[in-house]
């Protein structure tokens, strides 16, 4: 039981510091994530006891500095500062550096030192930095501080409880002075103080007059409003004619700081000297062998998820199936088997199914970005990566995206840069991912001649080929409109720190999937889950299926029957495909397939692949059982079921000519190629971005180039044969 | 290569080391620069380079930092011994 009013602590390091592994070292089981509104960031929620206290922590982004220029960044400041809703102010501040690398992880805290709360120093990765000969001379840090200083080994739960230990006695010591800033910077952010509210806080003055169109220059502007960017900036002016250069001026000083700080309390060894973390970056970043590594890597992570998910998916298709034959043993034929079955067991299984992929992803991102590969993959795949004016980071992400969106939208959480996350996220949709691969088999096979080009390239392949292609130029230009619209202002920098290669720790990677998998599920999954039901009750409503309902029980009555009756059981089999047929015309779905016929026409379309595209809007590869339904030829049809490629061949426009022809197969794959037909994705966009707007973006700006590529191919295809 | 030309990061060959004398421009990306190290006085070496020559390698004030070429330009350095 706890006797004490709870301690509010908050997290910060830089990144590569091993913080959230500390984080979920110090609260085990009892975390949560949160969403801020209107920005991408999120923060962790834990809690932890020590001597009977309880201390509530928040893990805020790593980031290298609390000079916010962006939205996202604001976010920490405003928890540091207890200005944000909802959010505690925290009573001391826990600052988290790389014992091996003092001197630039300190920038962050020199920073915070201005924010005049409480602050513990952990120095994590303690043995990795003694191992490396560096040592700190701890009580002489303390001395010249002021601040609780304690050494964690995270990884292994080394120095959790001195660190519990260090809170709670921060929280009854005062707060330890700041860096000192010049005497003309401090006059000035007192004289800017007085024309702003009281309780404006220094911080914020602080960073407003040495942050160039910062965010908090924006947020001043908006307390004091009227032209208070203009009077910053005569600040500033004031500062250069007395010699302090503003922005330059203020990392000097603190760096200045950080050194006197050190000098005789930390002994690092030689900075010249190459350490076994260079030398295993002479091979792993070399001109051939690091891209060979690379290759061999990179296609391993994509064998994994594109093939070696496969069994597991069948598996759980399997189980979907079993469960839905239980379920129709017990159900007779109605609308309660169709919802229990066609509705929610379907759309249970439609989120379970990304499990594998994700969590196969995960496993490899995971490894790679604990020991540290991650940042030289980004390295090595940068240039390839600047025709669509990305970083490095978005490369594992895109190419993921190729095996399926849904990991490869979470793997952008790597990426550091706001905007260079966005275009990442809004563009990977245009992969084409493996859920595309059945509508092009199904075309090509059923449309596309089996003949050779010269003799030797195959006409089908080379068709397959290009719809692969289709997705990535197009999303040249558009990564070029949205950084040039979307996303102007924030400029993207490669500014990315190499950390030192180390062993990934399994307790590190295993939480990491547990926690990546868990959330997918709880908050993508469920809207997942809705859309397929609510796609269900589309097809379903407003028909009567009574006669569907009593065939499909004298089927179930024939299959049962001692002996089968086979020729009676093929006619009741027939009969309810043409009713089936009938229904999913006549349902909502149908009906808005024809009511978007005539605008289907500039693309060679009639209603019924009207009707198969809007069925498919939770996911592409439904298309194909749609058009089996459609076709009266039952839901249970594949891209390679003769049955449905002769239906097509065979379809006829009312005045007899073949609705099928190359350019509308063409027409139809490359739609398929650039839609957004993917609930999953969508969802996961969503909750990536914390934002219904970016879902609607993707899927408007997607169907749309879907539409107009698609027209074009059948217009000149049309006129072209 | 004449020494008392002005040299930038971007033009060191890899094991030479530069003493950082400016950074061009005080926008964000120079800011972040500076944030992450980057100042007047530091020693700088250039350690890898990208299969294609592009990102750079650096070390610096005990940590390894890679940056573009087009960033590494904008920092101008005198060549260390």
């Amino acid at each position: 039981m706890t006797n004490a009013a709870p301690l509010h602590a908050a997290l910060i390091g830089n990144p590569n510091t091993g913080k959230s592994t500390l984080f979920n070292a110090l609260s085990g089981l009892n975390v949560r994530t949160g969403n801020f509104p209107g920005v991408t960031v999120e923060a962790k929620f834990g809690k932890t006891q020590h001597d009977n206290r309880t201390i509530q922590l928040i893990d805020l982004p790593g980031t290298y500095s609390l000079a916010p220029r962006s939205l996202d960044e604001m976010v920490a400041v405003d928890v540091l500062l207890g200005q944000k809703a909802n959010v505690p102010h925290p009573q001391v501040i826990v600052c988290v550096v790389d014992a091996g690398n003092l001197e630039r992880n300190l920038y962050l805290f020199t920073q915070l030192l201005d924010l005049h709360l409480p602050i513990v120093l952990v120095l994590n990765m303690w043995d990795t930095a003694q191992n490396r000969g560096a040592s700190v001379d701890l009580d002489e840090l303390r001395k010249r501080l002021s601040v609780e200083v304690v050494t964690t080994i995270a990884a292994k739960g080394v120095g959790i409880e001195d660190l519990k230990a260090a809170i709670c006695r921060a929280a009854d010591r005062a707060a330890a002075p700041s860096v000192p800033r010049p005497a003309a910077v401090d006059a000035a952010v007192q004289a800017l103080q007085k024309q702003l509210p009281d309780g404006t806080a220094d911080f914020l003055v602080y960073r407003g007059l040495m942050d160039v169109d910062g965010e908090a220059e924006k947020r001043l502007g908006r307390i004091a409003g009227g032209n208070f960017s203009e009077q910053l900036r005569s600040a500033r002016e004031e500062l250069t004619n007395a010699g302090i250069r503003v922005p330059a001026a203020e990392t000097r000083w603190r760096y200045d700081w950080i050194r006197q700080l050190l000098a005789g309390v930390a002994v690092d060894t030689d900075r010249r000297q190459r350490t076994p973390s260079d030398r295993i970056d002479k091979i792993l970043t070399h001109q051939v062998g690091g891209v060979l590594v690379f290759a061999l890597t990179m296609l391993l992570v994509f064998q994994a998820i594109y093939t070696w998910a496969g069994p597991l998916v069948e598996l759980i298709e399997g189980l979907q199936a079993f469960l839905g034959e239980t379920v129709s043993s017990f159900v007779p034929p109605g609308i309660l088997r169709s919802l229990l079955v066609d509705g929610a067991l379907a759309g249970v299984g439609s989120v379970v199914v990304f499990l594998p992929q994700i969590l196969l992803l995960f496993l490899f991102i995971s490894i790679l970005e604990d020991c540290g590969y991650m940042a030289r993959a980004a390295f090595l795949a940068d240039r390839m990566m600047a025709p669509l004016g990305l970083n490095g980071r978005s490369f594992v992400p895109l190419m993921s995206s190729f095996a399926c969106a849904v990991p490869g939208i979470m793997a952008t959480r790597t990426i550091e840069n706001w905007r260079d996350r966005m275009v990442t996220i809004l563009i990977a949709p245009l992969m084409s991912c493996s859920a595309r691969l059945p509508v092009y088999v199904l075309l090509t096979t059923a449309f596309i001649p089996d003949e050779f080009l010269g003799g030797w390239l195959s006409l089908r392949a080379l068709v397959l080929f290009g719809m692969h292609l289709v997705g990535l130029v197009f999303a040249v230009p558009i990564a070029w409109v949205l950084r040039k619209w979307f996303f102007r202002g924030e400029t993207s920098l490669f500014v990315m720190e190499m950390p030192t290669y180390k062993w990934p720790s399994p307790k590190v990677v295993l939480g990491r999937l547990k926690e990546q998998g868990g959330e997918f599920l709880m908050q993508a999954g469920t809207l997942i889950f809705c859309t397929s039901v609510v796609v269900w009750a589309a097809g379903y409503f407003p028909e009567d299926h009574t006669a569907q309902h009593e065939i499909q029980a004298q089927i179930e009555a024939a299959q049962a029957s001692e002996p089968v009756e086979d020729a009676r059981l093929a006619g009741l089999l027939a009969q309810q495909r043409v009713i089936s047929g009938q229904l999913i015309e006549q349902s909502f779905l149908g009906r808005m397939g024809h009511a978007i016929a005539p605008a289907l026409r500039p693309l060679g379309w009639d209603w019924k692949i009207g009707v198969a595209v809007i069925a498919s809007f939770p996911a592409r590869e439904v298309v194909i059982a749609a058009m089996g339904t459609i076709y009266s030829l039952g839901g249970e049809v594949d891209e390679e079921t003769p049955g449905l490629q002769d239906a097509m061949r065979s379809a006829k426009w009312p005045d007899g000519r073949p609705i099928f022809t190359i350019p509308v197969a063409l027409s139809i794959m490359v739609f398929f190629a650039l839609c957004s037909q993917c609930a999953a994705t969508l969802m996961v966009i969503k909750r990536e971005t914390n934002s219904w707007r970016w879902p609607i973006v993707t899927f408007v700006y997607m169907t749309l180039l879907a539409y107009v590529a698609a027209g074009a191919t059948y217009q000149i295809g049309t006129w072209m044969s | 290569m004449n020494t008392a030309a002005v040299m930038t990061l971007n033009s060191l060959s890899i094991g030479e080391r530069g003493i950082v004398s400016e950074i061009e421009g005080h926008d964000a990306a120079a800011i972040r620069l500076m944030e992450m190290g980057i100042i007047e006085g530091e020693e700088m070496e250039l350690i890898g380079k990208a299969p294609l020559g592009d990102p750079l390698e650096f070390s610096l004030r005990g940590y390894r930092l890679s940056l573009r070429k087009q960033e590494a330009g904008r920092v101008r350095i005198e060549r260390a011994q």
